[in-house]
């Protein structure tokens, strides 16, 4: 597929890049990501994404717009509230980059839908705000052999890792379980600074592109952490775990399940 | 004798216990805290008895549940 001189205009940025170039603008072209959660982390993935061309972006949120919602969602806008948050992420997607397919998936993910959402897709995005997700994702992922960026945020820290099969260590490695219900503070409860989406969702955009381009290290074996007050970033050498129960070498879990929920929405 | 904790280098009492780490450091949520040690998980039962050593490198790995 040649270029068309619109697209050599829009993504030249990309293409004098080394690690792109023409090549790499083509892999992203023809890349497929699916980002869980239109939200903080969410919106700045998505919208990096669309700017960048990747070709297919779904995006899964069955929320709508809250006026709470708007200091760090930057995808969406003050006329959306109340709209769904996929279609408006949507509008935002393709007003910068018409050329991008958006699939909107107006549902939160469980274990009966991750498995065939996922499927159709290259890399998957962790924007969720709750561990039954976060384990969710985690494991449908694990699997299913689909690689992931994971990240939470919450007050002015963040922090996130890379899932590739075979290369490195998976979320549950490291957690094992979620926490017992509200044990560890929610955004919601504990507060969230804007800004800090920005931060972690844009360095999951980095991922996802690094991913689909090949280039570069990935955060596999690694949790990136951040603290904003100390203006502090880690890279955290994660262990090697024999006895994970999703990817360890005998695993208890062989299907995707659902932890019971927390009544709780942000 | 020194331990590096969190990426800093100090001097700690000798024969301190993981647990007692958690307390003197007022790790946030020690109940849910993931601890490494030189690159190993230790499980969270042993903490109480699991002594540190001079030149221990110790992580803390925090549950962080926000995104939307």
């Amino acid at each position: 597929m040649a270029f068309s001189n619109e697209q050599l205009e829009r993504y030249s940025r990309h293409i004098i890049l080394q690690e792109v170039g023409v090549k790499g603008q083509k892999k992203l072209m023809d890349a497929k990501v699916l980002i869980i959660g239109a939200g903080g982390l969410g919106a700045p993935a998505a919208l990096y994404l669309a700017a960048a061309g990747v070709g297919t972006i779904g995006i899964a949120d069955a929320d709508e717009v809250d006026l709470s919602n708007l200091q760090r969602q930057v995808i969406h806008s003050t006329p959306d509230v109340g709209k769904a948050k996929v279609l408006s992420a949507k509008e935002s997607m393709n007003a910068i980059n018409p050329e991008v397919t958006v699939n909107v998936y107006r549902e939160f993910v469980n274990a009966s839908n991750i498995t065939d959402l996922i499927a159709g897709y290259d890399f998957v995005i962790d924007g969720t705000d709750n561990f039954p997700a976060k384990f969710l994702i985690n494991d449908a992922c694990v699997l299913s052999k689909k690689p992931f960026s994971h990240a939470g945020i919450i007050r002015f820290k963040g922090q996130l890792m890379t899932y590739v099969p075979g290369q490195g260590p998976c979320y549950r490695c490291v957690f094992r379980e979620p926490p017992p219900p509200e044990a560890v503070p929610t955004c919601r409860q504990a507060g969230v600074i804007g800004a800090i989406g920005g931060i972690i969702g844009s360095l999951q955009a980095m991922e996802t592109v690094k991913y689909i381009i090949g280039k570069g290290d990935l955060l596999t074996g690694y949790l990136l952490t951040y603290d904003a007050l100390k203006m502090d970033f880690r890279k955290i050498k994660l262990p090697d775990v024999k006895n994970c129960a999703v990817c360890g070498e005998n695993p208890s879990i062989l299907q995707p399940f659902d932890y019971e929920q927390v009544a709780c929405k942000l | 004798m020194k331990l590096t904790v969190a990426g800093n280098a100090k001097e700690y009492a000798n024969g301190l216990t993981v647990a007692q780490l958690i307390e003197l450091e007022k790790v946030e949520t020690p109940q849910y805290v993931t601890v490494s040690i030189n690159d190993e998980f230790v499980e969270s039962g042993v903490f109480a008895n699991t002594s540190l050593k001079d030149g221990d490198n110790v992580e803390f790995l925090y549950f962080m549940g926000g995104g939307r």
